[in-house]
């Protein structure tokens, strides 16, 4: 195998790595705390809001926001870091 | 000033804007037409995606659903909006590494297989043709909502349009517009909003005024619950939908965003792997900006209404309550003849018909706002509404001239030929879905769940493998569309029009309602491609270093 393929294969591990945990957090702000948890979440209470209905109706998009910024910054430095390398 | 020129100002402002650019972004070549030459700012694209995203039924009829369905209307929220993460994450990327035209491509040339390519077409030609009828029938109603000319005439105006922008400029026409009305919708939403929510709570930030107090220092959302078990509905804040239902239309939701070829086909536009992962994230926040904004213009305005009318003499009520009585948009029936009006979740002594949309329409009036706010939000739900069709426009001309023209029945033909064929296929469309706005098939509305269930059981699970696995084939992939789409279409059939023996709510597999089905039919897909797949031999060596190919950055 020759370098450059393992340094491919290990991007593509690194990257593969980056998304299992942005998904899991994807999973979480919505399915998580907006509909599964949502009860429980909803004897919270923050200011105005029950927690839980919060995040169905706002945190949740909040997180979708952010989750996808920090996958832009983690891939942009990975990208960076393999074209050093070449 | 009189409100109709204030309205014919705006239209007129902002079509000739459109117009303008579309002179200014004639299409030249193929990849100009169906991809807008592939060079488009990330921070445009998103803009134009968002533009793209949001109909008319986001920007017109979402807050007012939210408005009554209260936490059942986040599953709208939460699966249009979390779509954009499994583009970012998982095919946007990855799709334009590709760097072809359309979706049926992807299919086509990752699967070695026209059959393939053709179920792709299919599919894609039947979720785009549900979706822009709808569309133009939304440019019929805001037309004749605002402009009193009647539906035909509002929805000929509006194929004009579409027509001249996206047959001249194809995909660049269409991109240029789209940021255009993007920053027209997103105004129009966002000055209403930010006043009532000043007026109501004192705070300009909606999303703020949302959880905020009102003039007596009770927060809004208890006071909407308390208001609601009084009046018999169900609690604000907590849903009657069952947790899985939710889980499932959330779900299915999602996934048909991230499988809709006229959304990802906007990331074959951007120069490079980064720009498309960077232009799903704007696209996200650009939406985002409407979408935080849609629930708490819900709470506003549900918890005005309800005091407002509720148990308040019919003579004294405002204005605009007469003036929306005439569209039949609000409706009052004195059932016990006693003056008053009952607002109540039963029907028996129910007294007043609202219908959703009034909650974004009726707004600037509520709030006593100048006569060119309302003029505003005429120009932004016409531009919600010929955005998102100008880009589903595309998809099905660039499905007639570049995916079943080119790359199945004259392989031969020529660049300017290939051109004509698609202006052609996109004036067919338009005429088209023109003839669906003007007579309406009474299957619109209960077929925009049918898109995202079949975008969601038919391209997600094949483009998604396709990129992580290597291994998948083609038999794997066809019959997993297959199945993903018949399963789907026979769920829906049954269920909403009563074919196959039709069916209740109580006979629902598993309690899942036709919209959230899409979520099952897309777990069929995938087993069933990953089974066969399976049992058949592994693609050949030129795919897989296709594979490999399209996960370098």
């Amino acid at each position: 195998m020759s370098t450059s393929t393992h340094k491919n294969n290990a991007y593509w591990k690194k990257n593969i790595q980056y998304i299992s945990i942005l998904l899991s957090l994807w999973f979480t702000v919505s399915f998580g705390c907006g509909i599964l948890f949502v009860e429980q979440l909803n004897s919270i209470q923050i200011g105005g809001f029950k927690l839980g209905f919060w995040f169905a109706q706002q945190g949740s998009i909040y997180g979708f926001v952010i989750i996808i910024f920090t996958y832009i910054y983690l891939m942009n430095r990975l990208d960076n870091k393999l074209n050093k390398d070449n | 000033m009189e409100l109709q020129y204030w309205i014919w100002i705006a239209v007129g402002l902002s079509f000739s804007l459109y117009i303008g650019i579309a002179i200014w972004s004639r299409a030249g070549s193929t990849k100009e037409f169906y991809v807008a030459g592939g060079g488009v700012h990330p921070i445009a694209n998103g803009m134009a995606t968002a533009a793209d995203w949001m109909s008319a039924a986001s920007f017109i009829s979402m807050a007012g659903i939210i408005s009554f369905s209260g936490y059942d209307g986040s599953v709208y929220l939460m699966g249009w909006t979390g779509g954009y993460v499994l583009l970012a994450l998982l095919l946007a990327p990855y799709l334009r590494k590709f760097g072809k035209f359309t979706v049926p491509d992807f299919i086509g040339d990752r699967y070695y297989s026209n059959t393939a390519r053709s179920v792709a077409v299919f599919s894609a030609l039947i979720v785009s043709f549900t979706y822009i009828a709808g569309q133009m029938r939304g440019v019929g109603v805001v037309f004749s909502r605002y402009l009193e000319v009647d539906i035909v005439t509002g929805v000929l105006i509006g194929m004009g349009i579409v027509l001249f922008y996206a047959v001249i400029g194809g995909m660049k026409g269409i991109t240029y517009t789209q940021v255009a009305q993007y920053c027209v919708l997103i105004f129009a939403f966002m000055v209403p909003a930010i006043y009532i929510s000043f007026l109501i709570t004192g705070n300009l930030v909606p999303q703020l005024g949302f959880g905020g107090v009102d003039a007596n220092g009770v927060y809004l959302l208890d006071k909407l619950d308390g208001l609601h078990k009084e009046l018999g509905f169900h609690e604000y804040t907590s849903g009657s939908k069952s947790m899985f239902d939710v889980f499932c239309i959330t779900m299915a939701l999602m996934v048909g965003t991230a499988g809709l070829p006229h959304v990802i086909v906007r990331f074959f536009t951007v120069k490079k792997v980064s720009d498309a992962r960077k232009s799903a994230g704007w696209a996200l926040l650009f939406i985002a900006i409407l979408y935080t904004t849609a629930p708490a213009i819900a709470v506003f305005s549900r918890t005005n209404l309800i005091e407002t009318v509720s148990n308040k003499p019919y003579e004294h009520m405002p204005y605009w309550f007469e003036k929306w009585e005439t569209t039949g948009l609000l409706g009052f029936k004195d059932k016990n003849k006693d003056g008053l009006i009952q607002y109540t979740a039963d029907t028996a002594t129910n007294e007043l018909e609202v219908d959703a949309d009034i909650m974004v329409m009726a707004n600037p009036e509520i709030a006593d706002l100048p006569n060119w706010v309302i003029a505003l939000l005429a120009a932004g739900a016409l531009a919600a509404a010929l955005s998102t069709a100008a880009g589903l426009l595309l998809v099905i001309s660039s499905a007639v001239s570049h995916d079943l023209l080119k790359k199945m029945v004259m392989p031969n033909i020529s660049e300017r030929g290939e051109l004509i064929a698609a202006r052609l296929a996109a004036t067919g469309a338009v005429c088209l879905a023109g003839y669906f706005g003007i007579n309406p098939p009474g299957f619109v509305a209960a077929t925009v769940a049918l898109a995202f269930g079949l975008a969601a059981s038919s391209f997600f699970p094949v483009i998604l493998l396709g990129i992580f696995s290597k291994r998948v084939n083609k038999e794997g992939a066809i019959s997993g569309m297959l199945v993903g789409i018949f399963l789907m279409l026979f769920y829906m059939l049954k269920f909403k029009f009563g074919w196959f023996g039709g069916g209740t709510k109580a006979d629902w597999w598993f309690g899942i309602s036709p919209e959230g089905f899409g979520t099952i039919a897309m777990m069929a897909n995938f087993f069933v491609t990953i089974t066969v797949t399976s049992m058949t031999p592994a693609p050949l060596k030129e795919i897989q270093q296709l594979v490999e190919n399209i996960r370098k950055p």
